[in-house]
Formats: C-alpha cells, sequence, structure tokens
C-alpha cells in the first residue's frame, strides 16, 4: 500500500503508525450535559466495509499526522490530507 | 529402478565436473545440474524416507512441487533443513544429507510403523494419542518428533547476510516459459517498464525442459532469442533465480531472489537471499500448470514420477529414470511422453492408457488401452507394475500422468477462490481484474500455440499487439484419472504426509467431509508442499465419495506463501543490533568509568548499580542510598524524555496536555505535571520548567518519551491546530544528571560561574539556565525524586561525561557516590513516589493520590472522562505503603493484599503489591500497593499473599512515604 502524504509524495505504508477513525470529533464543552457526545468521542467507532477516513501518523517521515482515505474492503487509498486541513475544514462545515 | 547418465544431450556443460557428497558419498556432476538431477545421474535414487510410513522415496517431479526429495543442505551454520533437491543448483563441494532416517536411510527402523500402519489412518493425531493425557508430553510427542523430524535445524548463527529491496513496474511478468515470454516481450516494446521473475535457475521455463518447435527454430532457441532482446532493453529487468511469493494488498507482490544459493559460498558483499517487494501497477500470471500424480499402490515407490518430470530429466538434465519405462496416464501427453523417451535411447515397455481410444501417436510403441496401472512392484525401487487386468511388464520405472492443474496460487491469495472447468479438468483461475491477469496454461491454456498468443495478448500495453511465432501443437485430450481402486499398496496422495487415497472416503465416513476439515483430519495439502501435487486427486475422491461434483467441494484456501520462505530473507539485515540499536546515553562513558552494571530499559542502556569489590547488586544499591542520603551522589538520568516547547501558545497547549496548570507556572521555576489519556486515565508524569515566557521544557518518563511526542502532535495537528505552538525532542541533546544529598550544594556551587546557590538564588523547584565550568552553557534545576536537597544538571550531550567527572571531583572531598537505577528506585519507594508500577495504565489521579492535582477550570486531554463514575468511585484501589508487621519478613512485588482474617483466594483480593525496596535507612523491606479504598486503611493489618511463589505475611497498610515524612531533608 502507498500512501500520498501531502509533504512527503507516495511512501510506502510501512513508514505510517494508523490510529483509526478520524470521523468523531472532540466535543468543545466540558458541561456536564455533554458526557454522552464524549463517552461518544473516546468509545465509539463504527467500522465500515468500504470507504474510510482514517488518522495516520507519518512516524517514520515527516511525523504529520494525516487523515487517509481508504476502502477497507480493497485497501484502495484514495488520497489523504494533513489532519491539520481536515481539522479546519471540519471545524468550517459545523 | 537403475537411473543413469545419458550418452549425449540435455542442458549440462560434461566439461565440468562438480563433486558433491550425499550421505557421505562423494558424486560427480555436472553445471546445470540439480542435485537431483546429478543424484539420478550417478543412480542414486533412494532420497529420502516418508515422514509417518518412513518408505523409500525418490523425486516424484523435476520443480517447486517436489514433496519428497527434501534434504539437508550444508553445513554448520550455513545448514538448511528440507530443501527440495530438484530446486538445488549443483555447485561444487555441495554437501547433503537425507533427512527423516534412523539409524540409515537404507535400512530404517522407523518403516516397521509401515507394519503397524492400521494405527496410522486419517486422523490418528487424534484417535491414538488422545489418553492419557500425561502420555502426550512424555512420551507420544518425542517419539513422534523423533520418527518424524523433517530435518534439523542449525543452531549456529547463520554467516550469511540477506538483503530486503523495492521495486517499481509497470508490469510484472511471473514465470518466463512461451507464455511470460510473450508477455513480457509485448510489454517491452511498447517501453513499458517490466520486471520478469522466475523461480528457475534460468528463464524459459518449460522451454527449457521440453522439445517444441516455434518460430521455425527449436523452442530453446526461441527462448534464448526473446531473453536477449529484453536483457538488451534499458526497460526491463530479468529475476531469474526469483518466486514470486505472494500476492498483497495494493498489487504488491512479494519475491524471494535466490542470489547465492547456487554458491558453495556467496561472493564478498553478495548476500544469500534477496527479499523484493514489487509494486506493479499491472501483473500477469504466467506460471504454467502442475502435472498431478496419479493414485495407484506404490506410486511412491523410487522410479515412479509425473509423466513430466521424467521428459525433463531426459531432455534437460540428460538423466534417465531407468533403462525400461512405463508410462501410464488418462490424457494425450503420455504418447509424448513415450516419444521423448524412445527419442532419448530410453526403452518404454507399453503406453498404459485408461483410455478407450486417443489419436495421438504412438511412434510404434506397444499401447495398452482402457487399462490401469494398480501396482508398481518392488521396494526401495520399481521391478514391475501390475495393472488392473492382472496383466505383469517388467519395468525400472513409471512415468504417470493425471492431468494438469493451472498454478493458480497466487491469483487466489487474496480470496478468490478457482473455478472448475470440467472439460480441462482443472480449476481454473478467479476473475481479479486487469490489474492482476492469468495467461497461459495458468489460465487454461493447453496448446502451445495458445499460450504463445494469450501471453501475448494479455502482455500488450494499449491493445498494441506483437506478431505471435508458429508452433508446433501436442494433442490436448483427457479424462478423468484419479484414483486406481483396485490397487493393493497404499496409493498416496500427500506424499509428504503420507496421506493415502483411501484416508479420504474414510474421513468423509466419519463426518469430515467438508474439504478444509478433510484437509485437516487427514492432513492431505499440509506439508511443505502445500498440496501442490495431489490437492485435486484428494478433492475428486472427496467429491465422489460423497456424491458431490468438484465445485460444491471446491478447493482449500491458498496462502501465502507459495513455496517456503527461510526466516533469513523476511528478517534481512535486521539481526543483532541492527534490529535493537543500543541507545547510550551520554553519560555511558562515565558510567562505566565508575564500573557501572548496566540494564537494558527498551533500547537504553541505564546504569543500574556501581558495585565495589564482593558486592552484590543488593549491597551496591543499599551503599549507594546510605552515601546518597549521607552526604551526596549522582546518577544519570538523560534517558528520561525532553522535549523542547516553544512559542506564543506554549503554555496554553501544556494546559490541554496535562491535567495541571502550566500556563501560569513561573519563569524559572518547574512544575511537576500529570498527563492523562482521553479515557481518564493516567497516561505518564514529569516535570516541566519554563525557561522563558514562550518557551518551556518538558520531560516525560523514560518508557513513554515517543509516545507523548506523537500524542502532541496528535494534540496539536488534529484537535488543536490554532495554537501557535512548536516543540521538538531533546532527548538526544542533553546529558542530564541528579545529583543529591545534603552536600549536593556545596558539590554544584564548586561548577557554577558567578551563581551562589542559596535557597533564594535557587529556591526548590527553581529552573534555571546557568554558565558552569568556565563557559559552558547549562540548565539547572532544584528537583528531588530521591526526597533529598537535589539537583539536575543538565549540560549539552557532547559536555556529559566530562561535566560528571568534574561533579566527582567537586564531589570527592565529601565522599560523592554514583548511584545507579537501582538506588533511584529504593529511594523513590522510600519517599512514596510513583512509577511504571503504578502509572500502569488502569490508574487515576486519584488512585495516585493526586486528584487534587486535576484541573476543574480548563479543558485538558481526558478532563471529562476522568469524572466517571467508576473512576471516581472511593473504593477503586488506592496506592498505598506497605511493609511487613515482622521487619524480618520480605513483602513481595505481585503479592495480593487480602483482609487479616481472610481465606487465601482472588475472591477476596482487595489489591497488589506494586513495588517493594530494602530499605537501607529503615532496615526492612518496604513497598507501595494499590489497595481498594486504601487511603483510608492505614494502619491496618493485612495478610500480603503470593500464591505464586507460595508464600504469605502479615503487612500493615501505611501511607506511602515510609521515609522523611515532613520533608525535612527535601529543604534541608
Ligand atoms: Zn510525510
Amino acid at each position: 500500500m502507498l500512501i500520498p502524504c501531502p509533504h512527503c509524495g507516495t511512501r510506502p505504508v510501512e513508514e505510517f503508525t494508523f490510529l483509526g477513525d478520524a470521523a468523531p470529533t472532540r466535543p468543545t464543552t466540558n458541561d456536564p450535559s455533554s458526557m454522552e457526545a464524549w463517552y461518544e468521542y473516546v468509545y465509539l467507532r463504527n467500522n465500515p466495509r468500504g470507504p474510510i477516513e482514517e488518522y495516520a501518523h507519518h512516524s517514520g517521515g515527516c511525523r504529520s499526522w494525516l487523515v487517509v482515505s481508504r476502502n477497507t474492503e480493497t485497501h484502495e487509498v484514495f488520497g489523504a490530507v494533513t489532519a491539520r486541513d481536515f481539522s479546519k475544514a471540519k471545524e468550517a462545515k459545523a | 529402478m537403475t537411473s543413469y547418465r545419458l550418452d549425449k544431450g540435455g542442458l549440462i556443460d560434461r566439461s565440468t565436473a562438480l563433486r558433491f557428497t550425499f550421505d557421505g558419498a562423494l558424486h560427480v556432476g555436472h553445471q546445470g545440474d540439480t542435485l537431483a538431477s546429478a543424484l539420478l545421474a550417478n543412480g542414486v535414487t533412494l532420497m529420502g524416507r516418508s515422514f509417518k510410513y518412513h518408505r523409500p522415496r525418490s523425486v516424484i517431479t523435476a520443480g517447486a512441487a517436489e514433496p519428497n526429495a527434501l534434504v539437508e543442505l550444508r553445513e554448520g551454520g550455513r545448514k538448511e533443513a528440507n530443501t527440495r533437491a530438484t530446486m538445488v543448483e549443483l555447485y561444487d563441494g555441495l554437501v547433503s544429507k537425507s533427512q527423516n532416517n534412523w539409524p540409515s536411510l537404507d535400512f530404517d527402523v522407523g518403516a516397521i510403523t509401515s507394519l503397524a500402519s492400521s494405527v496410522f489412518v486419517a486422523g490418528f493425531y487424534y484417535k491414538t494419542f488422545m489418553w492419557p493425557k500425561s502420555f502426550w508430553e512424555k512420551i507420544y510427542e518425542p517419539i513422534i518428533r523423533r520418527a518424524a523430524g523433517l530435518g534439523t535445524a542449525s543452531k549456529l548463527p547463520d554467516p550469511d547476510k540477506y538483503e530486503k529491496s523495492y521495486a517499481h513496474c509497470d508490469v510484472l511478468v511471473i514465470g518466463s516459459g512461451p507464455t511470460g515470454l510473450m508477455a513480457a516481450l509485448a510489454a517491452a516494446r511498447s517501453g513499458k517498464r517490466v520486471i520478469l521473475a522466475d523461480e528457475g535457475s534460468a528463464l524459459g521455463g518449460s522451454l527449457l525442459n521440453e522439445q517444441e518447435e516455434i518460430g521455425g527454430q527449436s523452442g530453446l532457441d526461441f527462448a534464448r532469442g526473446v531473453i536477449a532482446e529484453l536483457s538488451s532493453m534499458p526497460n526491463v529487468t530479468l529475476l531469474p533465480r526469483t518466486t514470486i511469493i505472494g500476492w498483497f494488498d495494493g498489487n504488491i507482490f512479494g519475491a524471494v531472489e535466490r542470489v547465492s544459493d547456487h554458491l558453495r559460498v556467496p561472493d564478498p558483499y553478495e548476500p544469500r537471499q534477496r527479499y523484493w517487494k514489487i509494486h506493479a501497477r499491472r501483473a500477469v500470471l504466467a506460471a504454467g500448470a502442475e502435472e498431478r500424480p496419479v493414485a495407484f499402490g506404490g506410486n511412491d515407490m523410487p522410479g515412479v514420477m509425473t509423466a513430466t518430470a521424467m521428459r525433463t530429466y531426459a531432455n534437460r538434465y540428460a538423466a534417465a529414470a531407468g533403462r525400461s519405462v512405463v508410462v501410464f496416464g488418462g490424457n494425450d501427453s503420455i504418447y509424448r511422453t513415450a516419444r521423448v523417451l524412445k527419442s532419448h535411447g530410453i526403452h518404454v515397455e507399453a503406453i498404459v492408457d485408461s483410455r478407450k481410444e486417443s489419436k495421438a501417436d504412438a511412434a510404434g510403441i506397444p499401447v495398452l488401452r482402457g487399462a490401469l496401472v494398480a501396482d508398481a512392484v518392488g521396494g526401495k525401487a520399481v521391478k514391475s507394475v501390475h495393472l488392473a487386468d492382472g496383466t505383469h511388464i517388467n519395468c525400472e520405472a513409471v512415468a504417470m500422468s493425471g492431468g494438469w492443474s493451472p498454478i493458480v496460487n497466487l491469483a487466489c491469495h487474496r480470496g478468490k477462490k478457482p473455478v472448475w472447468d470440467a472439460n480441462l479438468l482443472a480449476f481454473l483461475p478467479p476473475d481479479n481484474g486487469p490489474a492482476f491477469t492469468v495467461a497461459g496454461s495458468a489460465a487454461g491454456k493447453m496448446l502451445l500455440s495458445e499460450c504463445l498468443a494469450d501471453g501475448a495478448a494479455k502482455g500488450a500495453v494499449d491493445g498494441k499487439a506483437i506478431e505471435i511465432p508458429k508452433s508446433r501443437d501436442e494433442a490436448f485430450a483427457i479424462s478423468p484419472l484419479w484414483w486406481v481402486k483396485e490397487s493393493h499398496d497404499k496409493a498416496f496422495i500427500d506424499y509428504q504426509n503420507d496421506s493415502t487415497a483411501k484416508d479420504l472416503p474414510l474421513a468423509a465416513r466419519e463426518g469430515y467431509s467438508d474439504v478444509e476439515l478433510a484437509k485437516r483430519y487427514t492432513t492431505t495439502g499440509m506439508a511443505t508442499d502445500q498440496g501442490k501435487l495431489g490437492n485435486i486427486n484428494a478433492i475428486a475422491i472427496l467429491a465422489e465419495a460423497t456424491g458431490r461434483t468438484m465445485d460444491e467441494v471446491g478447493t482449500t484456501t491458498f496462502r501465502p506463501f507459495y513455496t517456503p520462505v527461510s526466516f533469513g530473507a523476511f528478517t534481512g539485515p535486521f539481526t543483532g543490533h541492527h534490529f535493537q540499536p543500543v541507545r547510550k546515553t551520554p553519560l555511558h562513558d562515565w558510567a562505566e568509568e565508575q564500573g557501572a552494571v548496566f540494564v537494558e530499559t527498551g533500547l537504553w542502556m541505564r546504569s543500574s548499580w556501581f558495585p565495589r569489590e564482593g558486592e552484590d547488586w543488593l549491597a551496591s544499591a543499599s551503599r549507594e542510598v546510605l552515601a546518597t542520603r549521607g552526604a551526596v551522589g549522582i546518577c544519570d538520568v538523560s534517558t528520561l524524555g525532553k522535549i523542547d516547547v516553544q512559542g506564543k501558545d506554549a503554555g496554553q497547549f501544556l494546559d490541554k496536555l496535562y491535567c495541571n496548570t502550566f500556563s501560569t507556572l513561573a519563569v524559572g521555576k518547574a512544575r511537576y505535571g500529570l498527563m492523562l489519556r482521553e479515557d481518564g486515565i493516567v497516561y505518564d508524569d514529569g516535570t516541566t520548567s519554563r525557561l522563558a515566557e514562550d518557551h518551556y521544557v518538558m520531560t516525560t518518563t523514560t518508557a513513554n518519551a515517543a509516545k507523548v511526542m506523537a500524542q502532541m502532535e496528535f494534540a496539536h495537528q488534529a484537535l488543536f491546530p490554532d495554537l501557535d505552538v512548536t516543540y521538538v525532542s531533546v532527548t538526544e541533546q542533553w546529558a542530564q544528571m541528579a545529583v543529591a544529598g545534603p552536600k549536593a550544594r556545596p558539590t554544584l556551587q564548586k561548577l557554577m560561574d558567578g551563581l551562589v546557590m542559596t535557597d533564594e538564588s535557587v529556591p526548590y523547584m527553581a529552573a534555571l539556565e546557568v554558565s558552569i565550568m568556565g563557559g559552558i552553557p547549562a540548565r539547572l534545576f532544584r528537583l528531588s525524586f530521591s526526597g533529598e536537597h537535589a539537583y539536575e544538571l543538565a549540560v549539552p550531550a557532547d559536555y556529559g561525561s566530562m561535566v560528571a567527572r568534574a561533579v566527582m571531583q567537586a564531589g570527592d572531598e565529601f565522599g560523592i557516590t554514583p548511584y545507579g537505577v537501582e538506588a533511584l528506585s529504593i529511594m523513590r519507594i522510600e519517599k512514596g513516589h510513583v512509577a511504571g508500577g503504578e502509572l500502569n495504565g488502569t490508574t487515576t489521579a486519584g488512585d495516585l493520590g493526586m486528584g487534587k492535582m486535576v484541573s476543574t477550570k480548563k479543558d485538558f486531554i481526558g478532563r471529562m472522562m476522568a469524572q466517571r463514575e467508576g473512576l471516581i468511585d472511593p473504593n477503586r484501589q488506592q496506592v498505598v505503603g506497605i511493609r511487613p508487621v515482622d521487619p524480618a519478613d520480605r513483602i513481595r512485588s505481585g503479592a495480593h493484599i487480602l483482609k487479616q482474617d481472610d481465606t487465601p483466594s482472588m475472591a477476596n483480593d482487595q489489591g497488589y503489591i506494586t513495588g517493594v525496596a530494602w530499605s537501607p535507612m529503615l532496615d526492612m523491606w518496604v513497598g507501595l500497593a494499590l489497595l481498594a479504598n486504601g487511603r483510608a486503611r492505614h494502619g491496618e493489618i493485612v495478610q500480603a499473599w503470593d500464591g505464586l511463589r507460595g508464600h504469605r505475611l502479615m503487612a500493615e497498610i501505611c501511607d506511602p512515604m515510609h521515609f522523611d515524612k515532613e520533608n525535612k531533608r527535601l529543604h534541608a
């Protein structure tokens, strides 16, 4: 598997460390009523068969956290953006 | 069977004489021989004993699927078990040994198991050795292992090198027979980057083994022409001796190149083998087809082999399997075999064709139609065959052909199953889309002309066709021929595992009719050859026994690797220190001078204790503690993770990372910090100092240094991308030493450039940038892990040992003593400081007695989840001190804590001891423990129960701080 790192170019998967689903967003409040949202953020992950966006750390390269989109069924990699850009885009949408 | 070298022919260089030994006997072969062909040429046909019955065995094939002729190759550290003699290229000085025999290949005691073979039927492992259980370990297993050994491994280190390489190409062609050559040529002529890989010692595949005609020349000359053209093209990489072993995600192929296996010793700077990872935009599988044996009695006897093998030995290696041959099969290729053997002057007694008719040309050789070979008769060599109708034919060898199985393995490595073709009597590869196509006989193309055309078509880029040469086709017609039931002797399906045709209906009768269950019950297909020869026969026999079709039975799962791979190839250069490099601290040299005993902590070598003559570790560590608490000690703490954090928002960022607050920390001060995971459990701890408004230096535990760095990167980039902060690991850049004890200050004072050290200028928890020894930049922290008046001094790494020596000199008048992590650990337990045993991934800040540190005024990682009911339950296990009631007793780490009167059982478990130390200050063993509601139980007498070591004693729960509760020494 090859991952297109926005900084380093196309690199082999062995250089990366995967963290998992990038869909959950960290709640922005510490209000006790937000406990359920925190619980979901910390513990609940979908395990889709098909496309997924996942955090990957280019730990053996530029050390950027990326969000890699790939297909869990075919392992096809569609692309990668930095986690920073991913978060900003998510924020802009919300 | 009397095998021998033919007078002429073959792709061997008769001008060479390669001397080799087999079981100590000296033989001579030629360049171009395999070990198998050279043995046959020397009349050696007994090459091994079978696994279970210890039957005499010779070669069945001439290639990669060989199940029988497994030998031990080479000696000493280069010894390799289970090598296939058919794949071993002969070299001068080759040393080989047979396997699986005792006391000798010729006279084998294990063959007696053949007489008692009724216990060795299908499922025998399950049935015979079930009872009593204790017999397994003591009797059955040692006997089975001795009787059923498949060679022995060398216990010496492998002196050779192995490499790993990556390659990228547009088209990977696997196999270099007629199909693969055409595919590679078509792709290469379009200018694409092509890799052509073949497991054989030379490129050419079946064209090296057969008599063919292509484009008006011999198949061999055709192959040589194509290979010459390919090797002249800069866009083509040719990889002979390279087996593609697996197909993986992303169209990546694993390959093993046997760079030096054909040499006595690898050339200098050359590896023995090279592991390739090939990223192919597109690949063409042209692996050919494997000829199947026929299950008849004694089909494993030396002299019986596949027809293809017998032709190959004659054509390529000029080795004849015997002086007179019976050719037996159910398809047209047996006629070709007979003609080829005749052309080499080998007498063919008869063609035994199971079918009533065939249009193939017998070239005047007698043909018995509708006949079946029931048994090969002989022992260590074939003497004759019995036909099912009672006919008896004397012969020295039998060539058999049950048909062809396309080599679809790689095409099935990613989960798709092959599909049965009832006309070809073959499982054909599944459709994997355009990125990985299958061509030629691997795809069921059984005629040479079809193979050439199919290869050219599948290799072509953008439909650019190349000219396809004319060729002469052999006849192809086939009828099923799986098992001759009229046999008397054993008819083998899986030669290597000794499973027979009769085992399969038996497995089905006993309920194991599913192909995967039958495989495991009978062990068919479970040997190192993974059923390459006999699996299809097994499926056919299972299908008949259970009234199902071939498709309904289906194949077992094809898994990587196609053929066995040596561990060395996977390991590559990553052995010893290349696998696990040694990290030495900047103070390593100094510690070594001081006589340190080092301990591995992850990759780090840490100084553990500094023994004087006659001291064991405990005596040494105790002395180091007494000396430190008595005057002054020095300890290397460079392994702690150090992360430099800078930027306008550095304080805010640290507030997010730690449960306590750092943005309020004064410049020039340090603070202890506790880091949580997002689920509220404690992650790491350490002190962080503020050197300037926008400049902090964090420390982490040694073990978590890298993980904390990655977590910071995640927190910053993914969670809080707006924070203006940068950070970098500086663990390697700074040497850091703790100087502790009542004489620490006067010792360090001597190094300072100008700074006068007082409680005012360097107060407790000070963090200062200073200059020492006439201009060396340093950082001075007044921190204490030991509980003493103590400092940590950090200097640029290259100054480390020099500064440590200067500290030793400065402290000489006070009797300064180097101390290691053992003494450090004693002192931290005396002082009740938590470390790895308590920061164990299950404890909260509250459990550690640090609940008050947790801020309620800010957001930080772990804040919300740390408030969960279960994490603030007062009955959680909390850190306490523990000490034996009788000071002469020794408490031990891992012991469980029970109430005073409870019976020892895990049901009564209250907690456990996380760490103990012999306290030279208190003259007894003291420890820390995690105990349910422990803080409320100081003073309680409990049992410390160590069920593992069979040990139980009474202990008292106390404050974790065993020594100097008022922290008087800290501020002394
Ligand atoms: Zn990168």
